[in-house]
């Protein structure tokens, strides 16, 4: 195993120490310690730069989520007021027209009233001169039949009484 | 390397000196062919985490592959030693990257163009550098944030009083193994990975060597099952890569958070 029997060698172990120290100590100072922490850097900007993106992101949505409750909250409100004057229109039209209703409903039963007072007074007067009529031709019909002369109160009392049975 | 027809499984591994360097001490320093692919790894890294340095807010493809390990290894430290395992975010990635592309380097079918692939990771004296390297550094932040507190790592919660004299010995043992065990696992499946593909690989060549009834009768099972192994060593690639970079924050995170 020339591994082991190399050791045997005089340059062997040294020029294998030297070389590794050499190249090895190239990577670590070179490598190790001057590019890997740029690179580490980079990463890490990177890194931060998303981490930084997303957050300003979720602050973006939170505002507008907030926005856009704010203006729910905003026509929520106007239109509850809108429909609060809708229905004062209504009421306020609804009770105008009550109260015009009213009003004629009264002029009518005045109306109505007056024109059933006239008509039973008509009907009365109507009435007496029917009754006074049928007093003086059933006065007649029997002066005429009969030739008795009957007093007048007394054929008003009996056309009297068959007008009103 | 076919010798005499006959496919050594372990020449693979040789380290051949490219050239000499300098002497320290009595020892000759070389440039090998494990530094060559040493260094080869670093500069493709290199290369591969350059792709990731647009820093662009919507990143490329290529930017996202470097981010995806950068990634992949900070939720690592993040999950298992918590904020504070940032700090050692880039050893342990420079550790779990430089293994990763050993490794994939070492799988890679070099020898089509005639170069002399080669696993670096499958030596023990690199995995054991590495990990008394992590080991070390688990030592010292350990001492270094919790003072000689940190040798109650070895007295876990609950420990009933009976048992004192044992436990601490226990821990202190299973403590004292982990750069050997840390070091020999990544050591001992790469070698083994690679022996594995070298034996199927000799069994082709050695029975088309022997005519063209043994040569289908092996040669084809054989091929089939080097497909298979091939895909098995480039997950074993990542994951012995994973598991040196997942242990090594885990001993951190005793270290930094003791129990």
């Amino acid at each position: 195993m020339p591994q082991i029997s190399q050791f045997a060698e005089n340059w062997y172990a040294a020029s294998q120490i030297f070389w590794v120290l050499l190249t090895f100590g190239f990577v670590f100072f070179v490598i190790g310690r001057g590019m890997l922490p740029k690179i580490e850097a980079t990463v890490d900007a990177r890194d931060r730069k998303v981490a930084d993106d997303l957050a300003a992101a979720k602050a973006a949505h939170a505002a507008a989520d907030a926005l856009e409750e704010s203006y729910r909250q905003q026509s929520d409100a106007s239109r509850a007021a809108a429909q609060k004057s809708v229905t004062d229109a209504k009421d306020k039209a609804a009770k105008d027209a009550e109260k015009r209703l009213a009003k004629i409903d009264a002029e009518l039963a005045d109306k109505l009233s007056a024109a059933e007072a006239d008509v039973r007074a008509a009907r009365s007067s109507a009435m007496a001169e029917i009754e006074s009529v049928a007093a003086e031709a059933a006065g007649d019909l029997v002066a005429k039949l009969s030739g008795v002369k009957i007093a007048a109160a007394d054929a008003k009392a009996a056309v009297k009484a068959v007008l009103h049975g | 390397m076919a010798d005499q027809g006959k496919v050594d499984p372990m020449h693979q591994f040789e380290v051949q000196k490219m050239f000499d360097m300098f002497h320290v001490g009595n020892h000759e320093v070389a440039f090998t062919t494990s530094a060559m692919w040493m260094v080869i790894a670093g500069l493709l890294l290199w290369a591969f985490m350059i792709g990731g340095m647009k820093r662009q807010l919507v990143p490329g493809r290529w930017q996202v592959a470097v981010e995806g390990f950068t990634g992949f290894i900070s939720g690592m430290m993040n999950a298992n030693i918590g904020p504070e395992g940032r700090k050692y975010t880039p050893y342990v990635f420079s550790l779990f990257m430089f293994i990763l592309m050993l490794n994939v380097i070492g799988l890679m079918p070099f020898g089509l163009f005639g170069l002399h692939p080669f696993t670096v990771t499958s030596h023990f004296a690199i995995t054991g550098f590495l990990a008394i390297l992590s080991f070390s550094i688990v030592l010292i932040v350990g001492f270094w944030r919790h003072g000689l507190h940190f040798f109650s790592l070895f007295v876990p919660h609950g420990t009933p009083w009976w048992l004192l004299w044992l436990i601490p010995v226990i821990e202190l043992v299973s403590f004292l193994v982990r750069p050997f065990s840390l070091a020999l696992r990544l050591f001992v499946a790469m070698t083994a990975g690679h022996v594995l593909m070298k034996v199927f690989a000799s069994f082709i060549i050695d029975g088309i060597a022997a005519g063209p009834a043994v040569g289908l009768g092996v040669g084809i099972p054989s091929m089939a099952l080097m497909v298979g192994i091939s895909g098995l060593e480039l997950l074993v690639a990542g994951i012995q890569a994973y598991v040196f970079a997942l242990l090594t924050s885990l001993y951190l995170n005793d270290a930094i958070n003791l129990h």
